[in-house]
């Protein structure tokens, strides 16, 4: 049986795999750290862990190399993506690539780091239980997937391309469940142009930690959901159809939408 | 050498030109001139043989044999006559010239008789022409005209007491005179070398003439732009072609010196890019690099602070190390976001407030160096729609820059802000201009500041040009060219119709120089003053429909200034006045955050006494 730990951080920095370990720390998480993919993986045939923070850029196996490899030996440990090279491309497949469920640029403070990686721990739990879920004698879902047409950038938010060429973005009830309940929205204004993979709002827990919600496509912003301003809770209520968030103008759907899955 | 000189070419196809046309000329004329001669010579040569006939006449009824031939001797040996012949009706010479000629016979086929007896009847009688005969007895002696004169019987001879002739006979004989044409083959030969020169100096004059023309007016042209061309084509973009002429060549020179131009600027834009991307490929190296640190910066402050609540002296430190770690990210990614040229992120905020902070974050340096921070804020600024953070970092950027500027012996930076109503001057471009018979003045091939001129034509006296003004409403750099000093006589035109622009009887209201106006289609008259650098402009319309509320921010210092020569470069990247010390990404971050937010930034600095930086951002964006 594999000693079960919380968090293991891959990073070949290691003021920063130091900075996480002592947060994370101070909150009672063990953490393992490793300076490079390889001594990752070692570290994961070892022990078994809730959460992976890995960087990007890294010597030998950079990150997007590191997940294929946890794929190809079937470990299923949510991982969530890190990186100073923050352009949007990485952004983008941080969120998409398959085992990663979030994504978090650097520099980051301490709250920004505990709110990502206590969200991705629920959201991983939650993808857990509705595997288990899916089985013949399970009971309810544990949260509610996209609907069919519905765009999904990684579990985060989704977009829905509608007649007119306009689309309709929010963001994903896993996201929400994960978050543990939204207070309040921060909206982008009408008129402003998104980008993919960006920040296109905040969501901002009972407890004060901000959730960023990353805009699953580039566009200016036509509207937005009047309800879901006055109403947070309509957002948590009903994500898909009246909790969404903008109408957008997409600026460029078709290279947009192949990052994101059906 | 042919294939490659278009004069040549010219100059060859039109002396060519001239040698046909004149050769066919001299041809003409050697030709009548010499008919002429010989009509002269052959009118002669009958008068003296019909003079001689009827003087031999008398000898002839008397039958005086020896008296016609002395006769005839005496006269045939005169230097102009060949010889003189008489033939009797058999064909025997009766009298020569030439004494042992006399008693020979001649066949009919003889140069003196063929004409006659050219068919087996003898003819009765010859026509002018053909009496004449022209022939060369030797092929090296000269040319001689030969004139029968035929004798008729007349009832004198056969009733003469002779009765050598009877009453039937018609021709008694044939006089035969020959004369040499020394003399006239050389007129004609001389007149034919007159022509011939005449015909060789005019064409050689003709070609000389159009040879010099080409030259003037196509070659040297020409080579002047194929000079250009390889200047051009050599990297040497400033190279201008002198335009000196309206002909075609002139205005293809035009035509090169502008497409130059625009090339110019064109290079000038892929450089500026050039070095944005550059900047950009840095800026992400550099992102990278430094947002590792920062991390274990930013994550060990703020855990810290966390910590630290309760106890206000470290936690007020904190603080400023994590908002201002914060900063640093944002700078780094508005590093990123200025090379991607991606939009800011705007809210709602107040201006004042911004610059508070910004003030706070540099407080401590301002003081090492003994800089007074003077603020003077409106408090009843509007809010503007800005990104805090990016322009924080505006009036950050600014205000190191002032206390750099002022350096280590101290001095005052004072921070002014005011809400202002900006009228039209220097927003608004006159995009259509007419004078007052409609034409249009709008001139798309000149352009200044890349917004296309309004041309108008001056004239004073005999001299006259084209002068361009700035399109901006209210600008003052206009490209006057070499117009002559203001002054009476002064005229400005339309340059298609010469349609006076001056304003008649106004004077500009701030220098009392002469006025021009036009129109603007739907929207007025617009005019200005025409001194060079005074800018009065006045367009009723744009005043009273036009104003913009703008939020106005100076940072103003009294440091050591910007020398004249790097002001329009100031916002370009790496262009740096601090040598060493700067890194050029300052102030080009700066306008590229103030362009972002549809602002305005502009600089003005006099070396040595200081800098004012004013920026403009607009309220209701």
């Amino acid at each position: 049986m594999k000693q079960l730990q919380d968090i293991l951080v891959i990073d070949d920095e290691p003021t920063v795999t130091q900075a996480v370990a002592k947060i994370c720390g101070a909150e009672g998480m063990l953490v393992t750290t490793a300076g490079e993919a390889f001594e990752a993986l070692k570290k994961l045939e070892e022990c078994k862990f809730r959460l992976i923070l890995c960087d990007i850029m890294m010597p030998e196996l950079n990150g997007f190399q590191f997940l294929e490899e946890l794929a190809h030996r079937g470990i299923r440990t949510p991982v969530v993506m890190m990186t100073g090279y923050s352009t949007v491309e990485n952004a983008v497949r941080s969120l998409t690539a398959t085992g990663a469920v979030d994504y978090i640029p650097k520099p980051f403070t301490a709250d920004e780091l505990l709110t990502v990686i206590q969200r991705s721990l629920r959201c991983g739990k939650l993808l857990d239980e509705a595997e288990s879920a899916s089985l013949p004698r399970s009971g309810a879902m544990s949260y509610v997937p996209c609907p069919v047409n519905y765009y999904r950038l990684g579990y985060v938010s989704w977009a829905l391309m509608e007649d007119k060429g306009t689309a309709k973005i929010g963001v994903t009830d896993l996201f929400l469940r994960a978050a543990e309940g939204i207070n309040e929205f921060e909206f982008a204004q009408p008129g402003e142009d998104l980008l993919q993979g960006v920040p296109c709002a905040e969501a901002i827990s009972p407890d004060g930690s901000k959730h960023i919600i990353m805009c699953p496509l580039s566009g200016r912003v036509l509207e937005v959901n009047a309800g879901a301003q006055s109403n947070p809770s309509l957002v948590e209520r009903d994500p898909y159809f009246r909790g969404w968030l903008y109408r957008i103008l997409p600026s460029n759907p078709a290279s947009d939408l192949q990052w994101l899955s059906l | 050498m042919l294939n490659s000189k278009i004069g040549l070419k010219l100059t060859f196809g039109a002396v060519l030109s001239i040698l046909v046309v004149i050769g066919v000329f001299a041809y003409f004329n050697i030709q009548s001139e010499n008919k002429t001669l010989l009509m002269e010579v052959e009118r002669h040569a009958t008068q003296f043989s019909e003079h001689l006939k009827s003087d031999m006449g008398y000898d002839m009824l008397h039958n005086d044999r020896v008296r016609i031939q002395d006769s005839i001797s005496r006269i045939g040996n005169q230097g102009a006559i060949d010889g003189i012949r008489v033939f009797n009706k058999a064909g025997e010479v009766i009298y020569s010239s030439i004494p042992r000629e006399i008693g020979k016979m001649v066949t009919m086929e003889a140069t003196s008789c063929y004409r006659c007896h050219l068919t087996g009847e003898p003819m009765k009688s010859l026509q002018k022409q053909e009496h004449m005969r022209i022939f060369r007895p030797a092929p090296d002696g000269p040319r001689l005209l030969g004139i029968i004169n035929p004798v008729y019987n007349e009832p004198s001879c056969w009733t003469a007491a002779c009765h050598e002739h009877p009453e039937t006979q018609t021709v008694l004989g044939v006089l035969d005179v020959t004369m040499p044409l020394t003399k006239v083959d050389e007129n004609i030969r001389r007149n034919q070398i007159a022509i011939v020169a005449l015909a060789a100096s005019v064409m050689i004059i003709l070609s000389v003439i159009i040879g010099f023309l080409v030259r003037w007016w196509i070659d040297r042209p020409v080579r002047d732009l194929l000079k250009a061309t390889r200047e051009v084509a050599g990297g040497n973009l400033n190279y201008r072609v002198e335009v000196k002429r309206e002909d075609e060549l002139g205005m293809l020179a035009k035509s090169f010196n502008s497409m130059t131009d625009k090339l110019a600027e064109a290079r000038l834009q892929l450089f500026q890019s050039d070095k944005l991307a550059s900047l950009g490929k840095l800026a992400a190296g550099v992102a990278h690099e430094i947002n590792n640190p920062l991390t274990a910066v930013l994550t060990n402050s703020s855990y810290l602070l966390k910590r630290s609540q309760g106890q206000p002296e470290t936690s007020d430190d904190l603080q400023v190390i994590v908002s201002e770690t914060i900063r640093c990210r944002e700078i780094v990614k508005s590093l990123l976001d200025f090379a991607r040229q991606t939009v800011p992120k705007k809210r709602k905020a107040d201006i004042n407030e911004i610059i508070q902070r910004a003030a706070t974050v540099i407080e401590n340096q301002l003081s090492v160096n003994q800089v007074e921070l003077v603020m003077d804020l409106d408090t009843a600024l509007p809010n503007v729609t800005v990104d805090a953070n990016q322009i924080q970092q505006v009036f950050i950027n600014l205000m190191v820059n002032a206390s750099d500027a002022i350096g280590a012996q101290g001095g005052t930076i004072k921070v002014i802000s005011k809400a202002i109503s900006l009228g039209p001057a220097g927003t608004l471009q006159i995009k259509r201009a007419l004078c007052r018979k409609r034409h249009d003045l709008i001139d798309r091939k000149v352009q200044i500041d890349s917004k296309p001129a309004i041309s108008m034509r001056y004239r004073k006296k005999k001299q006259t040009g084209i002068i361009h003004l700035n399109p901006m409403y209210g600008s003052i750099d206009h490209n006057l060219g070499d117009m002559p000093a203001l002054g009476k006589g002064v005229d400005l035109m339309c340059p298609d119709c010469s349609a006076s622009l001056i304003a008649e009887g106004q004077t500009c209201p701030k220098c009392g120089s002469p006025v021009y106006a036009f129109e603007v289609p739907l929207k007025g008259l617009v005019q200005g003053c025409l001194r060079d650098g005074c800018g009065w402009q006045r367009w009723e319309h744009a005043d009273s429909a036009w104003n913009d509320e703008y939020v106005e921010v100076r940072v103003i210092d009294d440091g050591c200034g910007i020398p004249k020569s790097q002001l329009p470069k100031l916002f370009e990247p790496f262009t740096t006045t601090k040598g060493q010390k700067g890194t050029g990404l300052g102030l080009a971050v700066t306008w590229g955050i103030v362009d972002n937010h549809n602002g305005t930034i502009s600089v003005e600095s006099e070396e040595g006494a200081g800098t004012t930086f004013i920026i403009r951002i607009p309220v209701g964006a």
